[in-house]
């Protein structure tokens, strides 16, 4: 063990002998890369399939607190871009992770988010190929930032977007809402909440192949995370050119992340998920779709809410369990706590 | 204005500080109780009180609420009441 | 949920809509000629579009949503104010995160915020309080808003401050009251309501009777009312009862929360830490005798309007407000939201102009959010 120090400082980032042991030790001793070059270089085998399509993402992580109830942000890291290859129907095969550290960071922390990185791509059945780290000043990160990129590959005749969205499709999600978004809120400890809630946070690449195998005229799905399934809803909408419609009382919703909503007035449809997606999936398929999601553990809350029809474009509305209805809106700017 | 949610009050938390800790749907949060307090603090836990900005505002009546309920359940009545009449007017019409 | 999910019961809401509008037809309320009744409490015009009673209720009935939201009016100047306290060296300025998106002249806090001051959102007074603790080289300055919901929690938290002695724990003052703006409200000759529904958690404070002027000297009923969909209907109702019978008396539905004389306990600390301004400043409405509360003189160390010399006499209290923006007349009922030449095109949650679009229970955002004024805009 060559790596001795507690916390990463400024020599982590310098290019010598101090940043190879950390990431030697820390990084690569986990992901076990395969080669030595700074590049991956990958077997594109799954590609050789005629009408096979490709699938590129990327996306950033930062989150306060880094370790929360249910994960952390590298479980974040992974799931997250996951789970943007796993909605458009693609599966995932490789990641790329990029280290923005900052100087203090605790050596230990690192190695657990490293660690939950590891567990995580092992359980969505992908390989992180390659990476990079870099280490900031104190006081000029907030901790550690993650970015991750995926690759992953779309079998023929899978081709998910909203524009195929058809009206009487039935709108799927796959458990209870907003966990993760109230998790957070009540971890930052600014609000002096406490719960037994913990993030939904989780991997979605096997179950959205399930739910295509069952059910193969599922026409799109979006993982709703910031924004919530609210947001989700409006774009999707919105592309597809049709009204949906959401009926309150077949939403799935957490006893604590009501409590949660009601004491700081937020709205659980705009609380972000990061192992929640909604899919829309033509009537005659969706008990099929339902009923193959519910037999995997991050599926097994999956139920209808609602559904897609002609009508104004983009307009998402919601039948409240009172009888009433409401327009459910794109969220403007942040959803503050608000006391009034 | 002034959103305010019932919560029922688990524990005292601190005594000096009339602080004791309130659960809404199984959130939890100290409240400041002084504007429900009596002499007993302890008298306080397993009651319900009306939370805001962090206070327990006031005791939440439970006769009274009962009250409320079985006006609107007698209101009820009255209109399936109303509905069977019309019914039957429209029957023997 | 306990003592909020009974007053949910879809089926109990039936009966409520079947007797108002019997009780609506029987007082010869149409569209055409309408009773106006005023929910007067911001929190009310919220539950109202959340359950969306008002597409549910008898076509002659129409609510007019009343002042009752302490942010929609607030005067721009205090929220100037409060950037410039916010902006002193050391200070830590705390707030409600209602106020953060509030358009000052310069800034909103959220600008100021971003442009470096140190801003930061708390769920009640009680973490202001234990920010000083924590941070005793600080300033921290609790921006003290809203009705008498809220005054009692940070009087008691003055209070608590004084016996801690934390000298670096003071609140900006901008506490306001519900029964003089109705007073004015009804004084205008062009006021056209009948009926009045009363803030339920304002109520839980200071009782019922300071309504009793409503209805003695202007002959209109208010009904104490709770916040979930059948309190308001149930209030709706015996307010459209008491017009049927020609009577006009305050009445309580909210009995399992309000208590007739109010709350002693926050009463008596409202009464130590606070008298009452002269008048103060109403966003729409203009100045408004005896109105405001101001922290009280043996406060004095835990009043950042001494600490700063940001006083309310201090400032010349001629601001002009925006021009364009009608959130007056919108807060006194005489347009709808929609019928602002601003909604929707100069005004918007995204770049709001009046404060009505500001805070998510103004009148004008929450017919934005949830009515779908959004495509009467469009």
């Amino acid at each position: 063990m060559a790596l001795r120090d507690k916390r990463v400082t400024m020599a982590h980032g310098g290019g010598g002998r101090a940043m190879r042991d950390l990431i030697e030790e820390v990084f690569t001793s986990v992901f076990q890369p395969p080669g030595s070059e700074d590049q991956a270089r990958l077997m594109a085998d799954a590609l050789q399939v005629p009408g096979a399509r490709l699938a590129f993402t990327t996306d950033s992580f930062v989150v306060t607190p880094l370790e929360f109830p249910g994960g952390d942000i590298g479980k974040l890291a992974v799931c997250g871009t996951v789970n943007d290859l796993a909605v458009g129907g693609a599966r995932p095969l490789w990641l790329s992770a990029a280290f923005i550290i900052e100087e203090g960071c605790e050596v230990a922390l690192l190695r657990r988010i490293v660690a939950t990185m590891a567990e995580e791509a092992a359980k969505a059945g992908v390989r992180i190929v390659t990476g990079d780290t870099k280490v900031v000043e104190r006081g000029k990160g907030d901790g550690v930032f993650i970015t991750t990129a995926g690759i992953g590959v779309i079998a023929p005749g899978v081709d998910l977007g909203a524009a195929r969205i058809a009206a009487g499709d039935v709108v799927i999600v796959n458990g209870v809402l907003g966990d993760h978004g109230a998790t957070i809120l009540a971890a930052r400890g600014d609000l002096a909440l406490s719960s037994d809630i913990a993030s939904d946070c989780a991997g979605l690449g096997h179950l959205m192949q399930t739910a295509l195998a069952a059910a193969p005229g599922i026409r799109a799905a979006r993982d709703c995370t910031r924004g919530g399934l609210a947001s989700a809803l409006n774009e999707m909408a919105g592309e597809a050119g049709l009204a949906v419609e959401i009926d309150e009382a077949a939403l799935p919703l957490r006893d604590e992340v009501r409590g949660v909503c009601e004491i700081l007035g937020l709205d659980p449809l705009y609380l972000a998920n990061e192992g929640r997606l909604v899919l829309f999936c033509p009537p005659d398929q969706a008990e099929a779709a339902l009923a193959a999601m519910r037999a995997l553990p991050e599926g097994a809350g999956s139920v209808g809410i609602g559904r897609a029809m002609a009508g104004t474009a983009g307009r998402v509305t919601m039948r409240t369990a009172f009888g009433g209805a409401r327009i459910v809106d794109m969220l403007v700017g942040e959803q503050l706590p608000r006391i009034c | 204005m002034c959103l305010g949610i019932p919560g029922r009050i688990t524990a005292i938390v601190d005594e000096d500080r009339l602080m004791a800790m309130a659960e809404v749907s199984g959130v939890r949060r100290a409240v400041n109780v002084a504007c429900v307090a009596g002499n007993d603090l302890t008298a306080l836990v397993g009651q319900w009180a009306l939370i805001h900005v962090g206070f327990a505002m006031s005791l939440i009546d439970e006769d009274e609420a009962t009250k409320t309920l079985e006006a609107l359940r007698d209101l009820g009545e009255a209109q399936e009441t109303l509905e069977q009449m019309a019914r039957s007017e429209e029957a023997l019409a | 949920m306990k003592f909020a999910s009974e007053f949910r019961d879809p089926a109990a809401a039936k009966g409520l809509l079947a007797a108002i509008a019997r009780k609506a037809d029987e007082i010869g309320a149409t569209r055409a000629k309408p009773v106006h009744i005023m929910e007067i409490c911001g929190g009310h015009t919220h539950s109202i579009f959340r359950y969306g009673l008002d597409k549910l209720i008898h076509e002659g009935v129409e609510f007019i949503h009343g002042p009752g939201c302490p942010v929609c009016v607030l005067p721009m100047a205090r929220v100037d104010e409060c950037v410039e306290i916010a902006e002193q060296p050391g200070v830590i300025f705390t707030t409600f995160g209602d106020a953060m998106r509030v358009p000052g002249h310069r800034k909103s806090l959220m600008q100021a915020k971003a442009d470096g001051a140190d801003i930061r959102m708390v769920y009640s007074p009680l973490d202001a309080l234990e920010l000083a603790r924590r941070n005793p080289d600080r300033e921290v300055v609790f921006f003290g808003l809203g009705f008498e919901t809220t005054t009692p929690s940070t009087a008691l938290s003055i209070q608590q401050a004084a016996r801690e002695g934390l000298g670096n724990f003071s609140v900006f003052c901008n506490h306001i009251t519900v029964p003089e703006p109705i007073k004015a409200l009804l004084d205008d000759p062009e006021m056209m309501l009948d009926g009045f529904v009363g803030p339920g958690h304002v109520s839980m404070v200071i009782g019922v009777h300071p309504y009793d002027f409503i209805a003695a000297d202007y002959g209109k009923p208010l009904v104490v009312a709770g916040f979930e969909p059948t309190d308001l209907l149930q209030s709706v109702l015996m307010v459209l009862t008491q017009i049927a019978e020609g009577r006009a008396a305050v009445e309580n539905q909210y009995g399992r929360v309000v208590p007739e004389h109010g709350n002693p306990v926050s009463l008596a600390a409202i009464a130590d830490v606070y008298e009452r301004r002269p008048s103060f400043e109403w966003r729409g409405l203009g100045e408004i005798d005896a109105s405001g509360l101001r922290i009280r003189g043996k406060y004095a160390a835990f009043d950042a309007e001494e600490k700063f010399g940001i006083g309310y006499a201090a400032a010349s209290r001629n601001v002009p407000e925006i021009p364009g923006c009608a959130c007056g007349a919108v807060m006194t009922g005489k347009l709808k939201p929609t019928q602002c030449p601003q909604f929707g095109t100069g005004c918007t949650p995204e770049m709001p102009l009046g404060a009505l679009m500001v805070s998510s229970e103004g009148a004008c955002a929450a017919y934005w959010q949830y009515a779908g004024a959004r495509v009467a805009a469009a």
